[in-house]
């Protein structure tokens, strides 16, 4: 049975490039199926971690926002 | 095969310092692989304690608009060069250190942070880069 865990990697009051940079640097310590879950406040932010998300041939799991502070989770 | 980017770093000033390694750590975050060519004025902050010692490259005014600006992008919570280094080393990010310009300004290897440099080299060696790059910058 394989065990997948769930990282979660907390950006908020970050600015660029910090949240994209946190993204890669979580996913390149996950496995192969674990979750990564980023939350963060910078707007250009959540539209970019889709984009790496995208490049890095990953699955984008669910984004959300409540009142300025979004999450973003991942599957590598 | 992954796709490569370069940056050759030429200024030395504050602020261009800042784009080469935002655009550095943004095409490694984005599973490109890099290599910054630090040659000129942009080697000068590779020296030891050199890495934020860059004036602003316009309205420096003697120090005082680069302090106004430090002040600035503190508030605006803007990540150290310090950090933004040590980051684009994590993630996997290469520096080539220009031997031309150590012997034109007497810079020797013991000037220089050699843990963050991979490789002493001429044109030879960033063009060997560049042509198999899909983004190519002079900054």
């Amino acid at each position: 049975m394989v065990s997948l865990t769930n990282i979660e990697i907390d950006v908020r009051g970050e600015t660029c490039p910090v949240p994209l940079v946190e993204a890669r640097k979580a996913l390149n310590k996950a496995s192969p199926g674990d979750i990564v879950e980023i939350t963060g406040t910078h707007p250009a932010s959540k539209k970019e971690i889709p984009m790496v998300v995208e490049a890095l041939g990953l699955e984008l799991v669910d984004i959300q926002e409540k009142e300025g502070i979004w999450k973003i989770k991942i599957r590598k | 095969m992954v796709e490569q980017g370069t940056i050759i770093v030429h200024s030395g000033d504050m602020d261009k310092i800042y784009s080469a390694l935002i655009i550095g750590n943004g095409a490694l975050s984005m599973g490109m692989e890099v290599t910054m060519y630090f040659t000129f004025w942009g080697l000068e902050r590779l020296k030891k304690d050199g890495l934020d010692k860059g004036p602003l490259s316009k309205m420096n005014m003697g120090g005082l608009g680069k302090r106004m600006i430090n002040s600035r992008m503190n508030q605006a919570n803007v990540a150290s060069l310090e950090r933004l280094m040590r980051d684009y080393k994590e993630l996997g990010g290469k520096i080539i250190a220009c031997e031309m310009t150590m012997e034109i300004m007497g810079v020797k290897k013991e000037d220089l942070r050699q843990e963050l440099i991979d490789e002493y080299g001429a044109v030879g060696t960033y063009i060997k880069e560049a042509r198999k790059s899909k983004l190519n910058l002079f900054i």
